[in-house]
Parts: C-alpha cells; structure tokens; sequence
C-alpha cells in the first residue's frame, strides 16, 4: 500500500497527543516520513511499515487522545495517525466520523452532552435542552470561540440519577465526567465558572474522591445507585460499596482472587465443567449459555485466543454494569483471567463505552495494579499462566455493544457487525477463537467457582440459573441497582425499588431497554426469569426495567426510541439502515395526526417494516428495533 | 490489510478460461511458434490437481440437490435456475451481504443471506417463501423510497430492479413523497448520532447534486445504496489504494474520501474500478454522464467490441462499448481469470487517440 495523504502536517500538540499513546506502544516515529517528513537520505526508505500497520487496533485510541486533547479531530491529526500506524486517510476517516464522540468539524474544547433516553426525559430533560438551546445555540454548534457547545445524547448509563449528563472538557489532562441530576442553570454556572473544579451532579463527587474517603460516607453515596450496597446475602454486589475500589489490597482482603486461586488448583476443565454444570446465561441481553462459549474457545485448535469483556453497556435504562466497573473492577479482572486460564487465551480486551469515564479509569487502575501485583502478565500467580487485559473506550456507538461489530471496533475498522456464522468462539476478534462476555456475566464466574455448581444452580429457576442485576428507573421512590435471584415477579422488583413513586398508577414498563418491549400492568405476575419472559412475548434482555406511571407520554417515548434507532444504526443493510428512518417519520406522523391514509394503514405499513426489518436485518439491532415502538403502540390508550 | 468483513472463502476459479468468445469468431489457427513448445521439463511439476470439493446433500425449494461444498447459497440456487436478486454482489468482489435482497428461509430465527453464506449438508432452503417475498418486497420499497434506481438494473445479470419491482409487488411510493434534496457536500457534514427531527411529511432520501470533480468520472450519490463495492475495488480486494471509505453511520453513512476532499486532491488514481463494479450508475464515466445528460447514450445502439489493451505487456482485455462509430467506455469482463474486470487508468480512460480525427489534431494527425 503506497500511502497518500493530503492533509498538511499536524500541529505540535495534536502530535504530542497522538505520541502520548502510540510512542510507549509501537515505539518513536521510525522515520522522518513517519512524521511527516522526506529527508533526503530516506528517500529510498521507509521503516515499519508491516508492523506498524498490525497494529491498526490503535487507531481508534489514538482518535480518542485527539478529541480529548483538542476537542475535536482535524484531517491533519488523522493523517499524522495515518503515517504512524500506516492506515489509509480515507479509512481512519471513515473510523473517525464513525463516532458520536468524536467529531471531525471544529468544536470547542468544552461540550456537555445531555441525556434525553428514557429515563432522564422523565425526570424533565427536555427543560435542560431548552436552557442550553437558549443559551449555547443549536446542539453541536459553538457560539464563539473557546465556548462551550452541548449535545443531545442517548442514554448515558445514569438513569438512577437522571437527568443526566456527561461533560467533556479537552486539554491535557483532559476532564471527562458523567454526573445526575443536573439542571439547566447548574450546567450553565458551571461552564461559565471555568476553575473545571465545580461537580456535574451530586454523584460527580464519586469521581473526583479516588474512592478513598471513610467507608460509611462512601456507602451513603453509593447507596443512591446500589440501594443494597452493604447487605449481606449479595453475590454479585457483594463487594460494592464495601471496599476501596481502587485497593487491591482491599479487593484480596475481601476474598478477592480466591477464585483465581482455586481456579488453578482445578484445572482449567474442571472450571469449565463447573460453569456448565451452573447453567448461567449471558446477561448482556442475549442469553446464550456461558458455559457453551467457554468449552467452544477451550476445544478451538486456532491460536491466538482471545477473552473479551463487553462493557460497552448502552441498552438504554441499563446502568448495573457501570457500579460493577465502578465499585468492584477487581473482580472483572479476576474473572477475565479465569476465563483465559480456563479457555487457553493469553490476551483479553475490555471494551468500556466512552461514556462510562469512571469505569474506565477504575479498570485502568485495577489491571495495572494487578498487573504490578503479579495477577497480570507472564506468569499470574506464578502458576505460569500468561494473561494480560487491555482496556479499549468505545466511542458513542450503540452499535458496537454487538459482539462482531466490538471486534471491528477494537481491531481499528467502522464498528459495523458482520454475518454470522462464523460465530465468535470460531472467529472473533483478530480472526481467533473468542470468548466474549458482559461484564455482569463475568462476575457471576468467581462466585460459581468458590462457591461450586451446585450452590449456584439452587438459586434462581433451572432455566434461569443465578442472580440477576435489574436496573431500575423511571418513575420508581427508588431507582437503582437491585440483585435479587431469578425468580420474583416484576411488580416484586418494582416494590424492591419503592414502587411507583407517588403513589400514582402504574401505566406500563419498558423491560430491557430500546431492543426491549413496553408491557402494560397486567405484566406485573409475571416472574421475571428468561423463559417466562419468552413465554409472555416480552424479554430480559439485560435487565433494564423503566417504570412509566399514568402520566408518562407513551407516543414521545416511542418517538425518543424510534430517533434511537435512527442514530444507532451502522447503516450497513438496507431494512436496518432506511427501515429506521421511516419507522422515525411514521411516528412523527402518528404524533402529528397527519397520517397518510388512516392510523390503521400507518400500523400496517409499521408492521410490514418491522417484519422484514426482523427477518432480514444483519444484527440484533435491526432485528428488534421495531419490537418497543410497536409494544407501545399496542398498549391500551396510546392511539386514543 | 485485509477488510474485516469476514467472508466465507469463495471457491476457486472455474477450470475453463472464461475469456469470452463471440460465436462468429473463426477457429483460432495454431501458429508454428505454439506448435513448436517442447514438452514440459520433468524438473518442472505439472500444476497441482483441482482441489477436490465434496458433494454436499441438500434441499432448495424442496428438490435434493448436490453442491459442491465450498459453494455459496445463491452459487447453489442459480445453478439450478432459481433466480434470486441480488444488488450488492459482484461476481469479482467477495459478497457483502449488505443490501439482504438475496435472502433464503433456512429455517433459523432471520432469513439468511444466500450471497455470503456457504451452504452446510443437510441445509433445507426457501427461496420464494411468502415470508422471503416479504422481505424482499420491502427491501425493494426502502431502497426505491431513498435511492434513485433507474439506472439500476438493465445491465445486471439477473434482470432489473424495475422487473423486480413489478414482481415482487413493491410500491416505493407508500412511505411519502420524497424530501427535498439535501445541499452539496451536507450529507458528507453529519455527525454521527445526530440528526434533524423528521416532520414525517416527506420521506428522506439520498438525494444530492452530483459531485463533478475531474475529468474521468463522476459520482452521483443520490444513486447509492452503500453496497461497498467500490470501497472494496479501491482498497484490499483490487486496487489496494483505499482512496475511498465509507464515512459517517446509518442513513447518513456515505462514500467519502479522506475528509471529504474533491477527488483530484485524494489518492484516487482514476484506474476507474469503482465504476466497473457500481450496480446503480452511481459512478458514472464522465463521458457516460455528460451524453446522459444531453439525452445521446443511445444503449440499443452501441456494440460491444473486446480487444486487448495496447499500452503494456500485461495485455488486458478490453471491453469496448462503442456508439456512431466512437469509443463511449471501456470495461473489462469482470470473469476475465487475469484482470477480473480491473484495469488501470490508460486501459480504461486512455482511448481518445483512437478517435482522433483529423480535424481534431489538425492535418499532422493522418493516421
């Protein structure tokens, strides 16, 4: 590949940014062309070309260091990322603008993105909108230089603390912070303030404390998004709240790496026996047994293998993967390394979303400090085992929650899934045999393997084996995290949470988020377990549970999920990519009255669309992205 | 740099040489020079036998049919004569499977795309189920209903998209009335997640002027269907000069050069193999645009001539489409086992010589 590329050299600082990242990895610019130069006794030569180009999985980190450093990615920092990792310009173009946080027009350094998703468009978003629109302009267009510019953004993954919002503020070090409940005005004296000190939210206190103040004060504040913190009888909870997530002393000290320890003591196919025999299923939403995944990697001949955990959790009304990241990242570290140990892979890749800043700077710190600690690289625990994580922020796509188009995303290329078979435990990342789980999934193993099969089969339904984490917004007294086993009925859950929040009635429920479906109060029997969910016509997916009391607006929910849809699909096939846009326009229509023909025809013509959209979309995003608009549809009274 | 689309392996290439032959050509007289090739050196070893395929046993339509493995769903179907539509799939690329015109029923949860899924024994295949027809139908609808197809079709293998319109019933129109065109270069401006609020008065589309920006072809988006063809002929599969990539995501997802330059500043060499492959008359010759536009491309009157390429040693096969005597475009047979219908920017855009007339050049030029 000869490269072209036009765009004039990149500035110092986008440089700086860019060698910050790739220098430590792949070394200095190996030669002056690399940088952007000819020197004259190069002219016949060029270095690095082969490898620097197998490790094109950099790219997307090192797009991300531009839009943190700058707030915004030019042409030329792509083409000085282009010369060091020898990618086409047109390509990493292409990566960059696929992005929703990035952005490759001028911004300034400073944006605020608010959440308008389920849950904080409940709690009054639209009002926030309205003050910045006044305020800043139209989303995404600066007022002036060096201002500030704001974004509308889909569910940030803060529901229990809603509205929310996540503020990116470029510079070296770069802010970047998530926080809820936030307002108009707050918003506004905080980008006027300018010290970048003043908290986005009561919970943005979380972020800035490293996790170290006294315990009670730091459970207080958990507790407003993991109610249960600090219960005894937690599995999958059980540390949150309780420990210094940044401590692996902590983490040890409260049985941490036991199960990595007993894991070795087994053998990998005893571990493996061990997570079959539980029975537990993916939680990310698509339930397929765990144990099934792992014995797949484990038999695979093809080397290199590879462990994949999927943080990128952004169904929307889902956020119990982020207090898992957040409060406990220690024992993603340890399950990934069983699962490694367990399958024969040396190298895993979480993959975080971008809108999760904490998470990631806690797993950061959790993989380098267990990797100081011995738990991580050449020989972990000195049972020469070889294992080590990587960390990889998304970049705002929904998309990339999907585990092919993950695979893309990590390996540098447009998050856009691809056909399968083959499947993943046969090709996945890097074209290896691949075991990819949710986060929650992961921390499911450390317990199975401590606590054995039988334990953890007694608990939950046997189709449905384990606990599960619900996140639970909307209009509930308590939104938040709530593990309980499988089992309860979903009017159970909501009475976890507090109920419906002042006393009002109960109008419906969206279970498991925008790919997920709206169910009516005569749902409220139904045990919320895989198979019953199936039963009803309904789903789990991974456990989002948004309450709508009798004066939620079903029709601008459906609306809010169809633009979803219609900014979150990759644009790869046809029913997904333009299926989307008219589902979107039918809906304006419904909602304006101005329908073509009747109500009926449009519902038909919905149903036609979501019927091949169904059979005939490449990925689960397509298949089911009509499945909540139509449930709301057919809800009694929406279509009055 | 491999594409990380992951495609299952495409079966080798047919045994016979696939240069096309016209009827009326005469039997090919063996010259001395052939004749006199002394048998082959022992030290040298005879090709390696065809890989051996295994027959695989399966169903189409409810008829047991053998395929060998290796091959694809759609290969199977068309070789027993069951036509399937296809848009984004090109004899010379490896399949896409983006445009899911080329759904099966085989059973599972989705339909199956045919173009990228090789066939496994015992697969039972619908190919015109009502629930494939369906699906097909509205495909036809939605692309109809944001693309402009009308140049879509007449020269594809497998009839037209007008034919599969009428066939499978598909009324673009029921989604609205277009939406005005959006400006030029707006749609390579979006960013990613975020668009404007639809009234639903109006039906989105891809419509755009036509980027006019040097002298050999033209691309016209608002004929587009993202099929990934030409980005697949530039980069790994072809040309590997990756001039162009598909940019931005969803509907607003377009092909794009490195940030959007004009194509004379980007690394396109103009070797024209985008063209070649584009099912849509999105990539157009600017010759082939401009006689479009003055209403002169006259297809019942052009004839087809192959020669092979004058300009060096490689000696490519040209496919010359030729009107009122004039050279119009050059192809090369996309079968061809040698250029797989590549060519480079003198094959395909170097002709003008040929049709140098006197009163062009001025008396100097006879011949």
């Amino acid at each position: 590949m000869d490269l072209h590329i036009v765009a004039p050299l990149a500035s110092p600082e986008e440089r700086a940014a860019i060698d910050a990242v790739l220098t430590p990895l792949i070394g200095a610019p190996a030669s002056g062309r690399a940088a952007g130069e000819r020197p004259y006794e190069e002219a016949h030569l060029a270095h690095g070309g082969h490898e620097a180009r197998s490790r094109r999985d950099l790219l997307l980190p090192a797009l991300h260091a531009v839009q943190d450093r700058i707030g915004w990615v030019s042409e030329p920092a792509i083409g000085y990322i282009c010369r060091r990792l020898t990618i086409p310009p047109a390509d990493a173009h292409g990566v960059a603008s696929f992005y929703a946080l990035l952005s490759t027009r001028p911004l300034p350094p400073t944006a605020v993105h608010v959440c308008d998703d389920m849950a904080c468009r409940l709690a009054g978003s639209e009002r926030i909108c309205a003050d910045l629109q006044r305020a800043l302009g139209p989303e995404g267009e600066p007022v002036d230089e060096g201002g500030a510019t704001w974004f509308r953004s889909p569910c940030l993954g803060r529901c229990e603390q809603a509205p929310a919002a996540l503020l990116t503020v470029a510079g070296d070090p770069a802010r970047r912070t998530g926080g809820g409940p936030v307002s108009g005005p707050a918003i506004l004296d905080l980008l006027r303030d300018g010290s970048g000190a003043r908290p986005l939210g009561m919970d943005d206190a979380v972020d800035t404390d490293g996790g170290t103040s006294p315990t009670e004060a730091r459970l207080a504040r958990i507790r407003r998004s993991v109610p249960q913190a600090g219960r005894t009888g937690l599995r999958l909870l059980r540390r949150i709240g309780t420990i210094d997530p940044t401590s692996l002393e902590d983490f040890v000290a409260a049985g941490g790496y036991s199960a990595l320890r007993s894991s070795i003591e087994m053998g990998p196919g005893a571990v493996i026996d061990a997570i079959v025999a539980a029975g537990p299923v993916g939680r990310g939403g698509a339930a397929f047994p765990t144990g099934r995944k792992w014995a797949a990697v484990a038999a695979a001949v093809a080397r290199p293998k590879y462990v994949v955990c999927d943080a990128d959790e952004a169904e929307p009304g889902t956020f119990k993967d982020r207090a898992l990241l957040e409060e406990d990242p220690f024992a993603i570290v340890e399950a990934m390394t069983i699962a490694g140990f367990a399958t024969g892979a040396e190298r895993g890749f979480i993959y975080i979303r971008g809108e999760y800043p904490l998470g990631e700077a806690r797993m950061a710190n959790a993989i380098a400090s267990a990797r100081s600690a011995g738990f991580l690289g050449a020989d972990v625990m000195g049972a020469g085992l070889a294992f080590d994580i990587e960390v990889r922020r998304g970049g705002g796509a929904y998309i990339c929650g999907e585990e092919t188009a993950l695979f893309a995303s990590i390996e540098g290329y447009r998050g856009e899934p691809r056909n399968k078979p083959p499947f993943p435990v046969e090709r996945g990342l890097f074209g290896g045999p691949t075991v990819i789980n949710n986060v929650e999934t992961l921390a499911n193993v450390p317990w199975i393997v401590l606590e054995g099969s039988d334990a953890y089969a007694s608990r939950g339904t046997p189709g449905s084996t384990g606990d599960k984490l619900f996140s639970v917004s909307g209009h509930v007294a308590r939104p938040g995290i709530y593990e309980t086993e499988f089992g309860p009925t979903l009017g159970e859950i909501i009475d976890l949470a507090g109920g419906v929040r002042g006393g009002r009635r109960l109008r419906a429920v969206l279970l498991g988020g925008a790919a997920g479906v709206f169910v009516g109060p005569d749902a409220l029997d139904m045990p919320l377990t895989y198979e019953h969910a199936a039963e009803a016509g309904a789903t789990l997916g991974a456990g989002a549970i948004v309450v709508l009391d009798e004066t939620a607006d079903l029709l601008d929910l459906a609306a809010r999920i169809a633009r979803f849809f219609r900014d979150e699909s990759c644009g790869q096939c046809i029913p997904c990519r333009i299926g989307t846009v008219r589902q979107e326009e039918l809906l304006a229509r419904i909602r304006s009255g101005r329908t073509r023909g009747s109500v009926q025809d449009e519902l038909a013509l919905l149903a036609d669309l979501g019927r091949a959209m169904r059979d005939a979309s490449i990925c689960g995003l397509g298949r089911t992205a009509n499945e909540a608009i139509a449930s709301a549809l057919r809800l009694p009274g929406v279509l009055a | 740099m491999t594409a990380h689309r992951d495609r299952p392996p495409l079966p080798g290439p047919e045994p016979t040489g696939s240069r096309p032959t016209r009827p009326d050509d005469p039997p090919t007289p063996l010259s001395p020079i052939v004749t006199d090739v002394p048998a082959p050196s022992p030290r040298i070893p005879a090709a390696p036998p065809a890989p051996h395929r295994p027959l695989l046993d399966m169903t189409i339509d409810g008829r047991p049919v053998a395929v060998p493995a290796g091959s694809t769903i759609l290969e199977a179907c068309r070789a027993e004569g069951i036509d399937i539509p296809t848009l984004c799939q090109v004899e010379a690329l490896e399949p896409a499977g983006v445009c899911r015109l080329c759904v099966v029923d085989t059973g599972g949860r989705a339909l199956t795309p045919s173009c990228s899924t090789p066939v496994t024994e015992g697969m039972d295949v619908r190919t015109g189920s009502e629930r494939v027809r369906h699906a097909r139908r509205l495909i036809l609808e939605l692309i109809g209903s944001a693309v402009r197809m009308d140049l879509a079709g007449p020269e594809l293998p497998d009839g037209s998209v007008a034919a599969w319109m009428a066939e499978y019933g598909a009324d673009p129109t029921r989604f609205g009335p277009p939406a005005p065109p959006a400006g030029p270069d707006e749609r390579d401006d979006r960013h990613a997640g975020h668009h404007r609020a639809p009234d639903g008065a109006v039906a989105e589309t891809m419509a755009q002027p036509v980027k006019v920006d040097n002298d050999y072809y033209v691309r016209d988006y608002s004929r587009c269907i993202l099929c990934y063809k030409c980005v697949d002929a530039c980069g790994a599969e072809a040309q590997n000069t990756f001039a162009i990539s598909v940019a931005g995501r969803g509907f607003d997802a377009r092909i794009s050069t490195e940030g959007n330059v004009p194509l004379p500043t980007s690394a396109c060499v103009y070797c024209g193999n985008c063209i070649a492959v584009c099912p849509t008359g999105a990539l157009m010759t600017r010759t082939e645009f401009e006689m479009r536009e003055a209403g002169t491309w006259d297809a019942a009157a052009q004839t087809t001539t192959e020669t092979i390429c004058g300009y060096c040693g490689v000696g490519c096969t040209l496919s010359l489409t030729v009107q009122d005597e004039r050279i119009v475009r050059v192809l090369s047979p996309l079968g061809h086992d040698i250029t797989r219908g590549n060519l480079c920017v003198k094959g395909r855009f170097g002709y003008a010589f040929v049709q140098s007339r006197p009163t062009d050049a001025g008396e100097a030029r006879t011949g």
